[in-house]
């Protein structure tokens, strides 16, 4: 089906020809057939049908060419004497005339109609594009110019600290340390972000022990956390092929969201399992869940959630997403019965049962 | 390990001028080179007890400068980088860097390093029976004990270990863990690697999940620390 549609889209240059030139010959070949039963004058309108839908498909010059085309093999084969360029009757001359500037008129109609459509494409793509710009800057300009607000007012009133009171003095300062680990974080989904979209970017696969990803993600997070992580891997768990880096990004994107987004607190569940050549990891936790409205749309760059906690650039998951793509995987959002929501990953990759063997 | 000497080579003043304070402030004597040539001729002159090293230098690159220490200085080099470009850190730890940090970083975890790399390895001074912790290397009758129990090792197991320790506190990449323990042809066969220190975490580690010896650094290999 794609196929089709790319055909009737814009096809090359040559196939178009081909494509002309082969409907026409067909379409006389069928009239040749049939002429005897319906006459030489339908066999026109055949040959005008087909030029016709050609052009809602084709180019300007390859529908010209069907019409010469077809109207010259009508005159040659059709209109009586048949196989000569002479037409007997004036009235088949005026036909033929006709049947020529009806094809013309359609082909250049049906390109002008599409000229237009196509003005009114780019000029939509352009204003989303705008809109997308300004949806960027703002978050940016708000998400990048808080902390840095942050920072700047804290150390000027730190150089002249002699009107703060120590309290004072250790709140300032561990208020430009949050901002800064926040800016950091933001610059780190925007490289992810533009490493993603420049095209440039590849997936570089070695054999990962998923367990061990797992734990070394949860593990940077345990200090600062009130929730409980609970991790639940099978001991034969194969090893994958993955881009190590890429899904330990994945997990700490969807493990800082959960955490983020849900009361202190909140009970978390991350699985892995392998299913026929497939990694399936979910990341399960027991808080709010997503608005159902708003499920489909939160992989969306910059999309926040209605009323959510700020913070976050709205990337983080749009590049979990991306990153997950990038290894031809899926993920899905899901609002589990009870309350909570869960996230599964399922990534079709070579697996190795090597850890299975006995070893030496 | 107070008043050991560290040098700096960093284009960047900010850079610079932060590492000097902090580092002042924790007594170690520091020198600052701001570019290769610098910074070479600063390590011939007085050879530090530790240099940090930026890898994006204007004059020639952080890759070229450690080729060139390393044909002859052997106290430790600790890696500074802003890209956390994974190919950058392995080249430049396969080429003989004892550790690397990524800007951003935090002044605990670079003092930590530095210390690490301090430490006299224990490993090279031809000690026989080292002791890591809870953990004991008998390097001649090659026996392994956690709490004074003997641990049963296969060999493979024991060589990776044995290497590991020798190395402690160096990050290892796997293209060299590889190298050393199966051999040049094995090189690119992770998987050996990924199951042989699974099993020998379940062996050596009190929580095989939340390793305290056998270090993972993603995407670059492993360290073996002390605790």
């Amino acid at each position: 089906m794609p196929m089709i549609k790319e055909l009737f889209h814009n096809p090359p240059r040559k196939t178009q020809y081909l494509i002309s030139v082969a409907a026409v010959i067909s379409i006389t070949a069928l009239g040749l057939a049939l002429h005897n039963l319906i006459g030489y004058r339908v066999v026109a309108l055949m040959l005008l049908v087909t030029v016709s839908i050609l052009a809602l498909f084709l180019d300007i010059i390859p529908v010209i060419i069907a019409a010469a085309l077809s109207a010259l093999l009508w005159d040659l084969l059709f209109i009586p004497p048949r196989f000569t360029f002479a037409i007997g009757t004036p009235e088949d001359r005026l036909l033929l005339l006709m049947y020529f500037i009806i094809a013309l008129i359609h082909a250049v109609l049906t390109y002008k109609i599409k000229q237009v459509q196509k003005e009114v494409r780019i000029r939509e793509e352009k204003s989303k594009a705008i809109k997308f710009y300004n949806t960027l800057l703002n978050s940016l300009s708000h998400e990048l110019r808080t902390p840095i607000t942050t920072i700047i007012g804290a150390t000027d009133n730190l150089m002249h600290a002699e009107k703060l009171s120590e309290k004072g003095k250790d709140e300032l300062l561990s208020e430009i340390s949050i901002a800064s680990l926040r800016l950091n974080q933001q610059v780190e989904n925007l490289l992810s972000m533009s490493r993603l979209e420049s095209g440039v970017f590849q997936v570089k696969k070695v054999w990962c022990d998923v367990k061990e990803l797992i734990y070394s993600v949860v593990q940077r997070f345990e200090s600062g956390i009130q929730s409980k992580v609970s991790i639940f891997v099978p001991d034969n768990l194969p090893l994958f092929k993955l881009d190590y880096g890429l899904m330990e990004q994945v997990l700490h994107n969807l493990l800082s969201n959960a955490i983020q987004h849900n009361a202190e607190g909140t009970d978390i569940v991350i699985t892995a399992n392998c299913q026929e050549e497939k990694l399936l990891l979910t990341i399960s936790d027991s808080g709010k869940g997503f608005p159902e409205k708003e499920i489909d749309r939160v992989f969306d760059k910059f999309y926040r959630v209605q009323g959510s906690h700020p913070g976050g650039t709205g990337l983080g998951l749009s590049i979990v997403r991306g990153f997950v793509e990038a290894h031809h995987g899926k993920i899905i959002l899901t609002n589990l019965p009870l309350r909570g929501a869960m996230f599964s990953i399922e990534i079709p990759t070579e697996v190795s049962y090597i850890n299975r063997l006995k070893n030496e | 390990m107070s008043n050991a000497s560290i040098l700096i080579i960093d284009d960047e003043v900010q850079i610079r001028k932060l590492l000097t304070i902090t580092l002042e402030s924790y007594n170690y004597n520091v020198q600052a080179a701001v570019n290769a040539k610098e910074g070479l001729t600063a390590v011939a002159n007085h050879p530090p007890d530790l240099v940090l090293l930026d890898l994006g230098l204007p004059d020639e690159s952080g890759h070229e400068v450690l080729r060139h220490l390393r044909e002859w200085y052997t106290n430790p080099i600790i890696i500074l980088s802003v890209q956390s470009s994974e190919d950058d850190i392995v080249k430049a730890l396969d080429s003989g860097a004892n550790d690397y940090l990524t800007k951003p970083f935090r002044t605990g975890e670079l003092m930590a390093r530095i210390r690490l790399a301090l430490r006299k390895t224990s490993g090279d001074e031809n000690n026989v029976i080292v002791e890591f912790d809870d953990l004991t290397i008998d390097y001649v009758a090659r026996v392994v004990k956690k709490n004074g129990a003997v641990i049963k090792l296969t060999a493979t197991e024991y060589s990776l270990l044995a290497l590991m320790a020798k190395n402690e506190g160096k990050v290892l990449t796997h293209h060299y863990l590889l190298n050393q323990i199966w051999g040049p042809s094995y090189s690119n066969e992770s998987q050996y690697l990924r199951v042989f220190v699974a099993q020998l975490r379940k062996k050596i580690e009190t929580d095989a999940n939340r390793p305290a010896h056998i270090i993972t650094e993603s995407r670059v290999g492993y360290r073996f620390v002390a605790k």
